[in-house]
């Protein structure tokens, strides 16, 4: 017995000493293995008479107990300092930055089109979309402009040899949805259109958005409220005064400009505004029953509005740009302020 | 249209202030373009009158001038002008009078020495005065009869302001003081002066035969001979003065007669000195090869739609336009035949242009002169020829083409209609009301009105039209703003449709940034990139770098890649989506929407945790191929394939269903040098259409067995493409082989010159059973016999 008690003196201390998981491991073996110490303890049962097999059985069964119990100690006081050691040595500068692909974004006025997409949707219109390069029938004829008409010279139009344009407004995107569409018709028309004309205010190209609606009982005054709730809800202020001033587009009668409430100074008055308070925004008015013939729609039973408007105005004033050809020169430096 | 105050006022007095009265015009449709007063706030500004002039003593451009400026002493005033003499009165600015200078800042007379001489003031030109204008002489004119002393604003009558008012083109009837008279009479409920002009009596029998071959264009026509004019005599004041503040330069007293006549009524007047016509006129289209020498000197070919006035000699005016100068009044003209004639708008609308002219005249003929304005005008401007010039009228011959020409036609005007348009209802006695202010006869009919438009009112046509007088008169601001009610409607939305967003949002999520290029480019840039495609050119280019419309978005990204790369943005990525424009042999226009893109530089931007490489062709494929991954379902192959704007080399155009619908590459080496870019680009440019379409998902079972994978090393020659393999693959039927993907592929060391090695993983499974070795060894071999008996590649060792 004295033997049995040394041999758990001796492994408890290489238990202790066991400076790795396969130091313990070696530990285990020796004594607790198939050719062990303590199990050659077990084999050696069978040598000793009969009434001391029990006791000394359970003794060094007790034994092996104690050696087992003091391994899985040790056990799991290894791996803690292994977990701890690993985590130390895998610590981070977590202030470094990651690692970026970097992401690009959107050019502002496609960025403002689709703000007003969304907007329009929500008040039930759809999206069309016409070519860019018209024949003058859709851009100018179809829209009461006939050949000659001095409204014509309000357009400065670029023309291609065979006599078809490039189109001055997305007006005749108007008449081809009505040509394709019985009413009721809500629909919007973003896109690019042409003048020939560039200086600091104008560029050869720019984008508007046309917008149409048309049923039995379209009135002005649905066409003050759309277009009322479309600037409150486009530069985000519930109260932003419209006001709508006479004037002529041979498309519409009666027609009007609508100002809204200079956005910079709420009407006090600025550079923006001209000191006026207001900004021209957008031309409106009630579809021409011309048009709405030559498109082939009963202008007795429909009647409908138009209106027009461009997205860099919109998007200059909404960002506070204030050089309108800053948008096609594509400078990085530009565009990356609206990603 | 520059009106004067003062002038307005004459013919319509409101008492309204002028800004009340523009912002009236303005809402109803006559916008006011800007308002400025004729001078500048200046004080102390009065007529002076130079008794003496002498030389200053030490000074050789100095003179020294005594002046009466009408109190007891006269005041010694020192100048640089040279022009100045004894007896000459001239404005002075006395001392404590305050100037003020375009910049905002306040000159203030003091009392000086110059060069030792004292000097009590200053005399005063146009410009120091703030009055716009255009005067030969340095100091501003005062007239005659001014007494010195008096204050130079009220000799000058500048207490007056200028409104410059927008006409649309629908409102010839404004383009004439009386016009906006009218207008403001009718708006601001205000009488409006008649201009009553009894007729001038004949003192002679004189007249011009007149023939209006062309009645079409020419419905009315008077004219008017006057002898024994003096045609040198000298414009009042009065005169010049509505001429400048309308904006037209005083020339001589009749041609100064008939602007102002013009600017009144707006009736436009030719006179054309007598003895310079022969024979008849006639008022005709122009023949073919006739000339014409105009007043401004130019001498143009007449083309056979244009209107003229013509002699026995030929044409002597371009109608409606401008007169010729051969026959034009001069100094020595002593008899006139003046014109007053009602010509078409359609007769008259674009000619001008057409010519390259724009003139008073023709803007107000193209938009429409009132026909029952002729003979007053004739008249008008014969009192005040008889006035200034002198002369012996004859009688006015008027000849009236059209005997419908003075008629209107009632229009039919629904009261239910007005509400259903304008969603107000106007009360029926303010409708009346407005109508009538405007000029309409208004009868009342069973639930509406007849209302026959005056005559000026070329606009007044339809209901509509009405409809709209009243809304502008009673006021647009008075129409409610209604949110309408909408029936809810649902909208299918289509799954196999991609809004272009979604790739926008691939792009920008690599990194990408868009652009906008205009859709015209230069056409050397274009050819070097697309030689083959004739673009569609501009008939009137705004200049020759926009002049063909592209047939591709990249002449755009290059520039805006050169661009940014000047200016050390190295590391470039952007993208557009447009319409491209190709006229095919069979002569249709094709306007195609395409999704381009162009990167270079680095991979991506500077940064501690990855290497720094620049991009190459493998970048780019894989943008293109994300692109392509949002058209689910659908199959795109990549060929290599030559391009003349990329690397040949480098290059592959993406098909779909057996058509090219797009291209990926490097920008040819060729190019980067033509660009002056130091550094490759890579470019893409896909057709939107394909890549926009996707199936809808199908769902199919997922099976629950486990996959194998066996990896193959092949060695294949170099010239047989990833592409040739994969067909091979693809068409093997191996149903339990599920998928693949190459995961190695090099050259060099340990590989057979002119070979390459592929290394490729295969994924076999089965949706019912786990797999036997031997099926798979068996599927594997099967895929090496075909490659190799396909390709040629063998298994490496």
């Amino acid at each position: 017995m004295q033997e049995l008690e040394q041999l758990v003196a001796d492994a408890q201390q290489k238990i202790a000493q066991a400076g790795s998981l396969s130091d313990l491991d070696h530990v285990r073996v020796e004594y607790l293995g198939k050719k062990g110490l303590i199990t050659a303890q077990l084999k050696q049962l069978g040598k000793l008479p009969a009434g001391e097999r029990r006791e000394a059985g359970q003794t060094i069964n007790q034994a092996k107990q104690t050696i087992n119990t003091d391994i899985e100690a040790r056990k799991r006081l290894l791996e803690t300092e292994a977990l701890n050691t690993r985590l130390e040595s895998e610590r981070v500068d977590v202030t470094l930055p990651g690692r970026r692909i970097g992401s690009g974004g959107l050019h502002p006025v496609t960025r403002t089109i689709q703000r007003i997409e969304s907007i329009f949707v929500q008040l039930g219109f759809d999206v069309a979309e016409g070519p860019e390069i018209e024949d003058d029938f859709h851009n100018f004829t179809a829209l009461n402009i006939p050949e000659h008409h001095p409204a014509r010279a309000m357009h400065d139009t670029f023309y291609f040899d065979d006599g078809t344009l490039l189109r001055t407004h997305t007006s005749p995107v108007q008449v081809r949805v009505m040509e394709q569409q019985p009413p009721p018709v809500r629909v919007i028309a973003p896109g690019r259109v042409y003048r020939c004309d560039s200086d600091l205010t104008h560029t050869p190209m720019f984008h508007q958005v046309e917008g149409l609606m048309v049923d039995t009982d379209v009135s002005f005054a649905d066409l003050k409220g759309i277009l009322d709730a479309f600037f409150k809800a486009f530069f985000e202020v519930d109260e932003l005064p419209t006001r709508f001033r006479n004037s002529f587009f041979p498309f519409t009668e009666p027609s009007a400009e609508t100002d809204i409430q200079c956005v910079h100074c709420e009407g006090d008055g600025c550079k923006v505004c001209s000191q006026t308070g207001w900004l021209e925004v957008m031309g409106c008015g009630m579809v021409h029953p011309n048009v709405l013939t030559m498109a082939g729609i009963d202008a007795e039973k429909y009647t409908g509005f138009a209106f027009g408007f461009g997205v860099e105005r919109l998007a200059m004033l909404r960002y506070g740009i204030d050089d309108l050809r800053i948008f096609f020169d594509n400078d990085l430096r530009f565009l990356k302020q609206f990603s | 249209m520059k009106v004067s105050e003062q002038w307005l006022r004459e013919l319509v007095d409101p008492s309204l202030t002028i800004e009340t009265i523009a912002e009236k015009l303005t809402f109803a449709g006559v916008e006011l373009d800007g308002i400025a007063a004729v001078c500048s706030d200046f004080s102390k500004v009065v007529v002076g009158q130079i008794t003496a002039v002498e030389q200053h003593p030490d000074a050789d451009r100095l003179k020294v001038c005594h002046v009466d400026v009408g109190g007891s002493e006269s005041l010694q005033i020192v100048t640089n002008v040279a022009s100045v003499a004894s007896g000459q009165k001239v404005p002075v600015a006395m001392v404590g009078a305050q100037l003020p200078k375009a910049d905002g800042s306040i000159f203030k007379i003091k009392k000086s020495r110059l060069r030792g001489v004292l000097s009590q003031g200053m005399f005063c030109g146009a410009e120091t005065l703030g009055i716009d204008e255009t005067s030969d002489t340095d100091l501003l004119p005062i007239p005659e009869n001014a007494v010195p002393g008096a204050d130079v604003r009220d000799v000058l009558l500048l207490n007056d302001s200028v409104l410059d008012l927008d006409i649309t083109p629908n409102r010839a009837d404004c383009l004439s003081m009386i016009g906006i008279a009218r207008e403001v009479g009718v708006l601001t409920e205000t009488d409006v002066t008649e201009l009553i002009q009894t007729p001038v009596e004949a003192v002679h029998e004189d007249t011009l035969d007149v023939d209006i071959i062309a009645t079409e264009a020419c419905k009315r026509y008077a004219g008017r001979v006057i002898h024994g004019v003096n045609s040198q005599a000298t414009t009042p004041d009065w005169m010049v003065r509505k001429l400048q503040r309308a904006g037209l330069r005083s020339l001589s007293a009749i041609v100064d007669i008939t602007n102002f006549v013009l600017l009144e009524l707006g009736q436009p007047l030719h006179a054309f000195d007598m003895h310079t016509l022969e024979g008849e006129l006639q008022v005709r289209m122009a023949r073919e090869g006739e000339q014409l020498q105009l007043l401004d000197g130019n001498t143009v070919a007449l083309q056979t739609d244009s209107l003229v006035v013509a002699d026995a000699n030929g044409a002597q005016a371009l109608a409606g336009i401008m007169g010729g100068l051969p026959t034009a009044v001069t100094d020595e003209t002593e008899s006139i035949f003046l014109e007053s004639a009602y010509f078409t708008p359609e007769s008259i609308a674009g000619k001008a242009r057409s010519y390259g002219l724009h003139t008073d005249s023709s803007h107000r003929f193209e938009r429409g002169v009132s026909p029952d304005l002729q003979v007053r005008a004739i008249e008008r401007a014969t009192q005040l020829i008889l006035d200034i010039c002198g002369g012996k009228p004859g009688k006015v011959t008027d000849l009236l083409c059209d005997a419908q020409l003075l008629v209107r036609r009632p229009i039919h005007l629904r009261e239910q209609r007005i509400s259903r348009l304008l969603g107000l209802e106007i009360p029926v006695s303010k409708v009346e009301s407005i109508l009538l202010r405007l000029g309409c006869e208004v009868s009342r009919i069973d639930a509406g009105w007849e209302v026959t438009p005056p005559v000026f009112r070329f606009d007044m046509v339809r209901e509509v039209d009405l409809i709209e007088e009243l809304a502008r008169i009673h006021g647009y601001d008075k129409i409610p703003a209604t949110l309408r009610k909408m029936t809810p409607r649902v909208v299918q939305p289509s799954e196999t449709n991609l809004k272009l967003e979604v790739l926008h949002n691939v792009l920008t999520s690599r990194g990408y940034q868009e652009v906008i290029n205009y859709s015209f480019v230069d056409e050397k840039t274009e050819k070097q990139l697309a030689p083959d495609v004739q673009p569609v050119k501009l008939a009137n280019p705004i200049s020759t770098e926009l002049a063909v419309m592209r047939t591709t978005l990249w002449p755009g990204l290059l520039k805006n890649i050169v661009y940014n790369v000047k200016r050390q943005q190295s590391r470039v990525r952007v993208f557009e989506t447009g319409l491209t424009f190709v006229k095919t042999a069979a002569g249709e226009l094709v306007q195609r929407k395409k999704i381009s893109g162009a990167i270079t530089g680095a991979v991506v931007d500077p940064q501690w945790a990855l290497p720094s490489t620049d991009v190459d062709f493998y970048d780019i494929k894989g943008d293109v191929e994300a692109l392509l991954s949002e058209a689910v379902g659908n199959v795109f192959e990549f060929e290599a394939a030559t391009h003349p704007g990329l690397h040949p080399g480098q290059s592959a155009r993406i098909c779909f269903g057996g058509e090219v619908i797009g291209w990926v590459g490097a920008l040819h080496p060729r190019l980067e040098k033509d660009f002056e870019l130091g550094q490759g680009v890579y470019l893409f440019e896909l057709d939107v259409e394909p890549v926009s379409q996707q199936k809808l998902p199908a769902y199919t079972k997922i099976s629950t067995y486990p996959a194998t994978q066996r990896d193959l090393a092949l060695l294949v020659e170099k010239n047989i493409s990833y592409a040739d393999i994969e067909r091979v693959i693809k068409k093997s039927e191996i149903v339990q082989l599920v998928d693949y993907y190459l995961f190695d592929s090099y050259s060099g060391e340990g590989i057979p010159d002119g070979y390459k090695s592929l290394a490729l993983s295969l994924i076999f499974q089965d949706v019912s059973r786990t797999l036997e070795e031997t099926e798979i060894t068996t599927g594997t071999n099967t895929l090496v016999t075909m490659l190799e008996q396909q390709t040629g590649a063998v298994l490496r060792n």
